[in-house]
């Protein structure tokens, strides 16, 4: 297999100016992998400063309501900034620190992945540029305001879209300018090699985790695992662990915005074709021309036109599932999980839950569903009130 | 002899570049006849993309423009044959690995051949991707052109050592667009370069004025500009044939002083 694919998918295109960079990017990540220093500070750093483990939750009551499998939740929203985001980025910033790099720069949609990073710019010292589609300015103001606090700038992108895809054009376009002293904290599991793979590898501790902590609760593995899907960190990250136990269904759950057969929408898996974009070899929302399509959810962070390339091969070899969610069906379990459980849990994760929802009557109360909550949903609560006609003055 | 290799055989050769459909064909026609009338020796024409991360401001609202005026992939093959019969002048796609991939690699370079596009440049294909388009390339006779980035450094040997057609120098770090100033050792990456091939190279990004293009002419086989180009038809639409022409001729003049 040719470097850094996942079956046919991944590869590296992107401008040569960039091939250096990211070259040294994999060099480094290759050496500190197994740095013994480099990893226990960032065991450290996951337990002392993240909060990690997360929590496995038994959801009771939910369980109890849908009347089928036993549900158990991934509690990545307690983690500190409030997503699975701060796993990939503290191994990453400390990774920019040892590489003698001075500056960080992140495209971001929601704003977690922005807020996570600028977070750990803030801890090592190092100087921080976020790029943000202005249309999610304007969605995540608070999530603006709270990266400024924490020292970064950050820099609305009015290209395009004006959403996360553009923040990726536009934060590509800046290292491109400034690559010297700067690494390019990509959020997901996506854009050229080495950046699937690193992602991965710092948010596989989620699934493996989830393993553990079920193995001492129930003393076996799950019959499913869902999660979210936009570029598919957090997916990708809880369901690593478990790709060699055919066993355990793993599924992602695609924002289908106002449906799938609506043109607004997100759902890479169920409307897109292959092709080559960020970097990479995978499936994307596109016409037959190859121009990138305009995608939408309520959900900021799942805005995405593409899919990371080990889900296109999870996908094609039919190991793991992707399904469409609608905002209406993602809002109701936003609803629900918060009067249910007393969690509000982030629009993107309610993508999950909502799926979670349907699956559980089906299946015996014999069987066990682990949700991966990615994030909490405190930043959705003004858009969730707008969403429902309720006007709140923040 | 191809009609890439022979557009540097008379000296420094002027490369210009437009895009594809904007702001609209009959004027994209229109201005390729008029740069080679007006001295272009290579003409680049852009094939517009929806997220073109490796362009500036400038071309990035060509694309956007030429996109919403209706340029598609066929549409702009359409144009090229028509206007190929009425010039001799190299031309080049410019264009994103996506759009081709999409369009279907072979189907694509075959329609190059039918209109009579002799390169691709894709700024998002690098050395270790190329095979991607290379087996098409040669099996049609469409030349691959590669890039060098200031960052090259080691890289730029093994770029060289396989390059087609002719060598795209990258002045500067970043994305394309007016530069006042260009601090590249250009000199150190075209010797590099001589160092494996005789392959022509022409340097551009950043070009704008006839001294920066004498100057990065008298250390190369050439000049590239386009986002002058692209500004000057975003100022003056359709009309833009004849400033687009009179800038060419007065480019194209200070090369050949080179």
């Amino acid at each position: 297999m040719k470097k850094g694919r996942f079956g046919e998918y991944g590869g590296q295109y992107v401008p040569e100016t960039l091939m250096n960079a990211v070259a040294e990017v994999e060099k480094a990540y290759e050496y500190y992998k197994n740095d013994p220093d480099y990893v226990s500070e960032l065991e450290t750093l996951y337990r002392e400063y993240a909060g990690r483990p997360s929590r496995l939750y038994y959801a009771d009551k939910m369980t109890k309501d849908l009347g089928g499998a036993k549900i158990y939740l991934k509690r990545e929203d307690l983690n500190h900034t409030g997503s699975h985001k701060i796993n990939n980025v503290l191994g990453q910033v400390l990774l920019a620190k040892k590489m003698g790099k001075t500056r960080v720069i992140a495209e971001t949609g929601a704003g977690q992945h922005g807020v996570a990073t600028a977070t750990a710019a803030a801890l090592m010292g190092l100087e921080c540029d976020i790029f943000m589609g202005k249309e999610d300015t304007d969605r995540q103001v608070l999530n603006v305001y709270r990266m400024e606090l924490l020292g970064a700038r950050v820099h609305p992108v009015t290209s395009g879209t004006q959403t996360l895809k553009d923040a990726v054009n536009e934060t590509m376009r800046e290292w491109t300018r400034r690559v010297e002293d700067t690494l390019y904290v990509l959020g997901s599991v996506m854009g050229p090699h080495p950046f699937p793979t690193i992602v991965r590898d710092f948010q596989k501790i989620i699934g493996r985790e989830i393993k553990s902590q079920l193995k001492e609760k129930e003393g076996r593995l799950p019959d499913a695992v869902i999660a979210c899907v936009g570029g598919g960190s957090n997916a990708m990250g809880a369901f690593y662990e478990f790709i060699e136990d055919t066993g355990v269904q793993l599924i992602g759950c695609e924002a289908a915005g106002l449906g799938v057969d609506n043109p607004k929408n997100a759902a890479t898996i169920a409307n897109g074709t292959e092709g080559i974009f960020h970097g990479m070899k995978s499936i994307f929302c596109q016409d037959e021309d190859g121009q990138i399509a305009p995608v939408y959810s309520i959900s900021a962070g799942l805005d995405y036109p593409g899919i990371g390339p080990e889900h296109a091969m999870l996908y094609k070899t039919g190991r793991a599932s992707y399904v469409p969610i609608t905002d209406e069906e993602a809002v109701k379990a936003f609803e629900y999980l918060s009067r249910t459980e007393g969690i509000i849990p982030a629009i993107e994760s309610a993508h999950a839950v909502a799926y979670a929802r349907k699956l559980a009557p089906e299946m015996g109360k014999d069987k066990i569903i682990v949700i991966n909550i990615s994030g909490r949903g405190d930043k959705d609560v003004a858009a969730i009130a707008r969403y429902r006609g309720v006007n709140i003055h923040e | 002899m191809s009609r890439i290799q022979n557009a540097f055989k008379q000296g420094k050769a002027f490369i210009s570049f437009v895009t594809g459909g904007d702001p609209d064909l009959e004027t994209t026609e229109k201005l390729i006849v008029a740069m080679e009338e007006a001295g272009a020796d290579l003409i680049e024409i852009g094939i517009p993309f929806s997220d073109p991360i490796a362009e500036g401001a400038v071309i990035q609202e060509a694309n956007e423009r030429a996109l919403s005026a209706g340029c598609t992939t066929d549409k702009l093959f359409d144009m090229v044959k028509g206007v190929r019969e009425k010039v001799s002048v190299p031309l080049v796609y410019l264009t994103y690995i996506n759009p081709i991939y999409t369009y279907g690699k072979d189907k694509f370079f075959k329609r190059c051949v039918e209109c009579g596009i002799d390169g691709v440049i894709v700024p998002d294909l690098p050395f270790e991707e190329k095979e991607e388009l290379e087996v098409d390339c040669l099996k049609y006779g469409v030349d691959l052109i590669s890039l060098i980035a200031p960052t090259s450094n080691d890289r730029v040997r093994m770029i060289a050592e396989q390059a087609t057609g002719f060598i795209y120098c990258v002045s500067s770090m970043g994305v394309t667009g007016v530069r006042s100033e260009i601090k590249t050792d250009i000199n150190a990456m075209i010797s590099m370069v001589r160092e494996v091939t005789k392959a022509p190279c022409a340097v551009g990004f950043g070009i704008s004025t006839p001294e920066q293009a004498r100057e990065f002419a008298s250390v190369s086989d050439g000049a590239i500009v386009g986002s002058a180009i692209v500004k000057i038809i975003s100022q003056y639409g359709k009309d833009s044939i004849k400033p687009v022409a009179d800038y060419v001729r007065e480019m194209k003049k200070a090369v050949m002083e080179a």
